[in-house]
Formats: structure tokens, C-alpha cells, sequence
């Protein structure tokens, strides 16, 4: 326990103690789970026919694998592209030339702050005007993901950077590397594997963000997996907590890999 | 440039609503966050666990979804109706949903913040008598949010965007109304994605700054 | 090493990105289903009744129906077709990009949409209804619903029309799709749900005797089969096969087969708009 620092170990009547609270804080716990569970009862949320497609190998196979598919490719796509703008506008926000450091600094600034929701928008119905096509909607995403993620990516890799003992840039230029080597070879490495973690939380941001491509109607995982089982068995609420779950799952193990790469 | 004047009233309605979104929900996850983070270095294990299962179940879970089941879940099944009128009753529910989420998060932000305080400092109030409640709010605490004004900061900047996304629970805020003026004037697309991009900037940019500002002002010096 | 082989994929991946989906062009879909003997179809999949995917993949309803028909006209089979879903919001853009050949999906024809697609049909004619609870019968128009609790599905302007025409007093939630509108219709937290009479029949045919149809629209919407626009000689294909499937009675059979179960009354086939 790390923060056993924060209170004496109880003795014969602090146990005791402990014990009565626990058994109330237990108590008042399933007492909430009880009323959700009848409430949801009442309004028949827990009915058979709601529950059991789910279990369907044809469900999985129609509706949640291929929303999956649609939810991870689209964060693959957004984090390997996200992570190259990341790494650009850090070095170029770090840059000793001020035309690079400032427009580098405003773009991050400006997609640090306009919502993804606003991006995706922008990209999907704005393609036409901007480039003379029509872009898809997995691209609308991607580009929304990109760079919102991006940015943030760009501001973690540079604190890394910047958190970097001095001697470790003194250093290598007195063995004679170059100004690129010294970030690309010496800086940047370190930058990102002390960031890691953050990244890492980034990177899961980055994949729950995907499920707002069903606003454009990007086959993932809400939009596919749950509005289409809730279309053909009126399950909204059953549909919501498996796909939630599978969103739980990933994530959390993306968390514990994070944390044993981090250890390692 | 025509749609932006013409609806200039809509949209700056529709910011107000983001505005308002944003205060209440800060508000409310400051006050959870800390109540969990509370709860999660707590003497009693069944506190530490409820905590923790919270926590990681709300950070892993994408908002749509969170604010789905404040809507769908705790609004039309668990029969919570905090308002007759239903454009108070989401702006309500979404509060709530958006708290439920960004609280997880200052919780994560706020226990790494108490790592950052040595371990004598907690002792040392123990020796001078002090229990675990005191402990925490009069010594440790203060000192873990000095550490972390910058993350909270961060957070805050996250929150505000994540208000767009209440338009899963109806609430007609600024990411709908971009979209219904899309549709209008399909000719100004890009006037409007910049007119309500400077919205947010105008918003999220002087918060990075007085967080930025407060973080190095506050920081414990060690 | 690890530096070089990160930029290589970054490299493909910007590159896949860039060039994504392969589009081709053609002057007319009656050329493409004459010569290629395929089509790709837009419909709906989340609308029971009119273009529901269902759990083994394939697509039902009477949209799906209809685009069937039409493309065995123009000579294409029933596995030549690939169905795929549209939503409301990307009907025109996927006409636009080539990524549909038709669009199928309860698509209202309106003097805006012709701005940028060309429209066969009418194959229906659908107005705007009220979907409510069985048991209740206080509700039986647009101007009872003063004081009541309408849903409707964001990014449609009908429930807007109720209020502003018919009952001030109404109170508007909006969701994401027609299932969570049902969810909360069936719990008794809101009183009914608005949008075209046919597509309500889906859901009331899906609640067998939970939900029912009002019955007393109040406006029409022109449902067309969306094209290239300037793609005349498609929209007089398509025209053709939709004139000769009312008239051959399997229109009917489809519309019957589709929604009928919810007590929905098969109207007349409509009359077409060449232009």
C-alpha cells in the first residue's frame, strides 16, 4: 500500500471500527445496485429477448466484429498519424528559428482548442469547398483525430523534451552531432519514453474519440455494434453496456501494457 | 460571412450553453474527483475498491456512451427527472454524465499529485495526532493540488470541448448548431467551422494561460 | 533502425489515407448495370420495415425491395447488388463521390437535394405521423399534443414543424436514433415520436400491439430513388422499372409484406415526376 502513510494502523477497536463501516459502505453500496436493478426491472430492461442476441455468434459476426474493425482502424490510423504530427510540430515548436517555432506554436494551439466533434464536421461536410471533393467519412474521422490528438501528442512529446537534464544536449553536441542528430538521436528518444505514460493515456482517449465517428456515420463500433442490434431487437440499454464493456477491456489492457512497458 | 452576423445571436446562445456546461460540470467533477481520490487512499477497502472500479470503468468508457446511459439510463429507465421542462432536464442530465466523466480524471490526476508529496509530510501530521480525514484536508491534499494546477488545467481545456458531445443527450449547445447552419448555408462551411473554431479558442486558449500562469505561482517549492 | 522503419509505415499509412476508396466514373448507371452487371445500393440499416440490416447480414424492408426490383430491371441480379448503408447526413455526398450507384432510403425529394442529385420516382408517398403508445388514446393528432413530450431523431426538422404549426405548448427531445426514441416512448417518459407514417409502421409492426400508428398525417414527403445527377437516361430507366412494378402488383406485395403488419393501410401507388 503506497499511501499507508496516511493513516495509522488501526488497533483492536479501530478494527472493529473499520469493520462496522465497511459492512455499512458494502450496504449502502448494494442497496443503489438493488434500486437500479428494479427500476431497470420495471421498465423490463432485463428481459430475455434483450439480452439473449446478444450472445448470437451471427450478432458478433454482422453487427459487433465488424464495428470493432471499423473502431480500431480507424484509431491505428489516428494514432500512427497523430503520433507523426505529434513528433513534427514538437521539434517545430521547439525550433530556434521563430518562423518555424510560431506558425508551428499557433497551429497546435488552434487544434488544441476547437473540439473534435467541430473538426470532424468541418472535414466531412467542408471537403467539397476546401479540396473539390467529397472526402469518407473514415477519412473525416482520421483527419479529426489527427490533429486534435496531435496537437496534444505535440505539447506531451515537448514537455519530454524539455524535462530532459541540459547535459544530455550539451553532451552530444560535444561529441560533434548535429543539430537533427542531437534531436533525433538523442532528445526525442528519451522525450517519448519518459512521456510514455501520458502518451499512452492519449492513445485511449484517442480510441473512445473514434466512436464519434458515428455522428457521419462511420461503421464502428456505436454506430454499427450498438444502433444496429438495438434497430432490430429495441435494446438500447443491453446493447450500450456490452459495447461499453468491450471498450473497457481494450482500453484496460492498453493500460496494463502501458504500465509494464513503462516498469520494463 | 453572412451566416455568422445573420445567427450571431443563435450561436452566441448556443456558447452560453457550452459556458454553462462547462462551469457545473468543472464545478461538480472538482468536488467528486476529490471526493474519490478521498476515497481511494482511504483506510477502508471496500471504499479503495468501489473507488477504484468507478474510476477505471469511467475513464475506459468512450462519453458518448457515458452520456447514452445518463440519458437513456438514468433519465428515462431509473425515472430521475430533475426538471418538467425537458430542455432543463438534459441540460441537467448532461451536467451529470460529463461530471461523471472528467471527475475520473481529475481523480487520476489528483492521486498522482499526492505521490509528489514526501512521505514525511504525512507522518509528520500523524505524529502531531492528526487522523486520517485531517490528515488528508489539512496537510497532504492542499499540497497535491499545488502540484497539479497544470494537469487540472488540462482537464478543464478537455472538458470544455467534451460539452459538444451533449448533443448525444439533446441539448442544443454549439457542435449542434454548427451543424444546423452547415446545413443552411452550405456555401459558408468554412466560415462558420472558423467562426465557431475562434469560439472555442477564445474559450480554451486564456484557460491554458491562467493555468499556466497559476501552475508556476503555485508549485511547491521542494 | 527503429526511427527509418517508424517513417516507413507513417509513409504507407499517409499514402493509404490519401488515395482511400477507389471510385470510378461513368456516364449513366444504366451503363454500369448493363456492362459490369453490379450496383452498389445506398439504403438505411437501422429502419425496421424499410432498410433494416439484420443479424445474418442481409438487408430487409421495403426499400430494399424496391431497389431490388428496380435493379433486376435495369438487368442487374440480386447477387450483383452490394448494399450499403447511408445515413441522412451522407445520401448526397455518397451520390456525389460514386461510393452508391442509387440511393433507396426513405430519401425525400426537395427542390434543395436536386440542387446536387437527380431523383427517379416517387415510389412512395409518405407523410408525417405520430407514433404513441397503444393504450393511449389521448392523443390522436398534431394539435393534441399541447403539453406533451414529442420525440424525434437529431438533425430532422420535422418535430420543429409540430411545434411551430400545430401545438405551441409541445416540448421537443431530440435523439440519436428512433430506437432510443421507442426506449423512452414504451418507458412512459415521453408521449410520442414524430417522422414519416411509414417509417413509424416499421416500429409499431416491431411492438406488435405496444406501439400505434396515429394515422392522420400531416404532410407529404415524395420518397425518390437518388442518382448522379444530369444522369437522365438512368432517371428514365429507373422511371421505367418503378412504372412497371406498380403496375405488375409488386409493389404492393412489397409495401403488404413489409410494414403491413402493423395494420398500416397499402395506399395507391403513387404517380411518378419525370422531369
Amino acid at each position: 500500500m503506497s499511501y499507508a502513510n496516511l493513516y495509522e494502523p488501526p488497533g483492536p477497536r479501530g478494527v472493529r471500527r473499520n469493520r462496522v463501516l465497511a459492512g455499512a459502505v458494502t450496504l449502502v453500496l448494494l442497496a443503489i445496485a438493488y434500486v437500479v436493478y428494479v427500476r431497470f426491472d420495471e421498465k423490463d430492461q432485463w428481459a430475455a429477448d434483450k439480452w439473449l442476441p446478444l450472445l448470437r455468434g451471427d450478432v458478433w459476426a454482422t453487427f459487433i466484429l465488424p464495428g470493432l474493425a471499423g473502431t480500431l482502424g480507424a484509431a491505428v490510423a489516428g494514432v500512427l498519424l497523430a503520433g507523426l504530427f505529434g513528433l513534427v510540430f514538437a521539434v517545430a515548436r521547439m525550433s530556434e528559428h521563430a518562423w518555424i517555432r510560431v506558425p508551428a506554436a499557433a497551429v497546435v494551439e488552434f487544434f488544441r482548442s476547437v473540439p473534435l466533434l467541430l473538426l470532424i464536421f468541418f472535414a466531412f461536410f467542408g471537403s467539397y469547398m476546401v479540396i473539390g471533393v467529397n472526402i469518407s467519412a473514415f477519412a473525416a474521422v482520421v483527419f479529426g483525430l489527427t490533429l486534435y490528438n496531435g496537437s496534444v501528442i505535440a505539447e506531451i512529446v515537448r514537455a519530454g523534451v524539455l524535462s530532459l537534464p541540459k547535459g544530455q544536449r550539451e553532451a552530444a553536441y560535444a561529441v560533434g552531432m548535429r543539430k537533427s542528430q542531437v534531436m533525433r538521436l538523442v532528445l526525442l528518444p528519451q522525450g517519448v519514453r519518459v512521456m510514455l505514460p501520458a502518451l499512452v493515456s492519449q492513445f485511449i482517449v484517442l480510441l473512445k474519440d473514434s466512436a464519434l465517428g458515428l455522428i457521419v456515420g462511420y461503421d464502428e463500433l456505436v454506430d454499427r455494434g450498438l444502433n444496429g442490434i438495438a434497430a432490430n431487437f429495441s435494446n438500447v440499454i443491453p446493447a450500450a453496456i456490452l459495447i461499453a464493456a468491450i471498450f473497457i477491456a481494450i482500453n484496460t489492457s492498453l493500460d496494463r501494457l502501458a504500465h509494464r512497458l513503462g516498469a520494463a | 460571412m453572412e451566416a455568422l452576423l445573420i445567427e450571431g445571436d443563435t450561436i452566441l446562445a448556443a456558447f452560453w450553453m457550452t459556458i454553462r456546461l462547462t462551469a457545473v460540470s468543472a464545478l461538480g467533477s472538482l468536488v467528486l474527483g476529490t471526493l474519490l481520490t478521498a476515497m481511494r487512499v482511504a483506510p477502508l477497502a471496500a471504499l479503495r475498491a468501489a473507488a477504484g472500479t468507478y474510476v477505471s470503468v469511467a475513464r475506459n468508457t468512450p462519453l458518448t456512451l457515458v452520456l447514452l446511459f445518463t440519458g437513456l439510463g438514468v433519465g428515462a429507465n431509473l425515472g430521475v427527472e430533475l426538471s418538467d421542462d425537458i430542455a432543463t432536464n438534459n441540460f441537467w442530465l448532461a451536467c451529470i454524465g460529463l461530471t461523471a466523466y472528467t471527475s475520473a480524471f481529475v481523480c487520476e490526476a489528483l492521486r498522482s499529485g499526492l505521490n509528489t508529496v514526501p512521505v514525511g509530510q504525512a507522518e509528520a501530521a500523524r505524529s502531531l495526532g492528526l487522523g486520517f480525514v485531517k490528515t488528508l484536508r489539512l496537510i497532504t491534499l492542499p499540497q497535491a493540488f499545488r502540484a497539479v494546477v497544470a494537469p487540472l488545467g488540462s482537464i478543464l481545456i478537455a472538458l470544455t470541448k467534451n460539452t459538444t458531445i451533449a448533443l448525444v443527450v439533446g441539448v442544443s449547445e454549439a457542435s449542434v448548431r454548427m451543424r444546423e447552419m452547415i446545413e443552411t448555408y452550405g456555401d459558408q462551411v468554412i466560415q462558420i467551422f472558423l467562426g465557431f473554431a475562434a469560439g472555442f479558442v477564445l474559450l480554451c486558449l486564456p484557460m491554458g494561460l491562467l493555468f499556466g500562469w497559476l501552475s508556476r505561482r503555485m508549485a511547491v517549492a521542494r | 533502425m527503429f526511427g527509418r522503419s517508424l517513417y516507413a509505415v507513417f509513409a504507407v499509412m499517409v499514402l493509404a489515407t490519401a488515395c482511400g476508396g477507389g471510385q470510378d466514373s461513368y456516364d449513366s448507371v444504366v451503363d454500369k448495370a448493363k456492362n459490369e452487371k453490379k450496383l452498389v445500393i445506398g439504403v438505411k440499416a437501422d429502419q425496421p420495415g424499410l432498410g433494416l440490416r439484420t443479424p445474418d447480414g442481409a438487408f430487409t424492408g421495403f426499400d430494399v425491395e424496391v431497389a431490388k426490383y428496380v435493379a433486376k430491371q435495369l438487368g442487374v441480379e440480386p447477387d450483383g447488388i452490394t448494399f450499403k448503408e447511408t445515413v441522412s447526413a451522407n445520401r448526397e455526398a455518397f451520390i456525389e463521390q460514386g461510393q452508391v450507384d442509387l440511393v433507396v432510403a426513405t430519401y425525400s425529394i426537395t427542390d434543395a437535394r436536386k440542387q446536387k442529385v437527380s431523383f427517379a420516382g416517387p415510389y412512395f408517398v409518405a407523410g408525417q405521423d405520430l407514433l404513441v403508445r397503444a393504450d393511449d388514446s389521448s392523443l390522436t393528432g398534431p394539435e393534441t399534443l399541447n403539453g406533451k413530450k414529442l420525440c424525434s431523431v437529431a438533425g430532422s426538422t420535422p418535430a420543429q414543424k409540430v411545434k411551430s404549426e400545430y401545438a405551441k405548448e409541445v416540448q421537443l427531445q431530440e435523439e440519436r436514433t428512433y430506437s432510443a426514441c421507442v426506449d423512452r416512448v414504451l418507458g412512459g417518459q415521453l408521449d410520442a415520436i414524430t417522422t414519416d407514417n411509414v417509417i413509424l409502421a416499421g416500429y409499431a409492426a416491431q411492438h406488435n400491439g405496444k406501439l400505434k400508428v396515429v394515422g392522420k398525417p400531416f404532410s407529404t414527403e415524395k420518397y425518390g430513388i437518388g442518382l448522379k445527377k444530369d444522369d437522365t437516361a438512368g432517371r428514365k430507366a429507373v422511371n421505367d422499372a418503378l412504372e412497371k412494378m406498380f403496375a405488375d402488383g409488386s409493389w404492393t406485395k412489397a409495401l403488404q409484406a413489409s410494414v403491413g403488419a402493423s395494420g398500416f393501410a397499402v395506399p395507391q401507388a403513387p404517380q411518378l415526376e419525370r422531369y
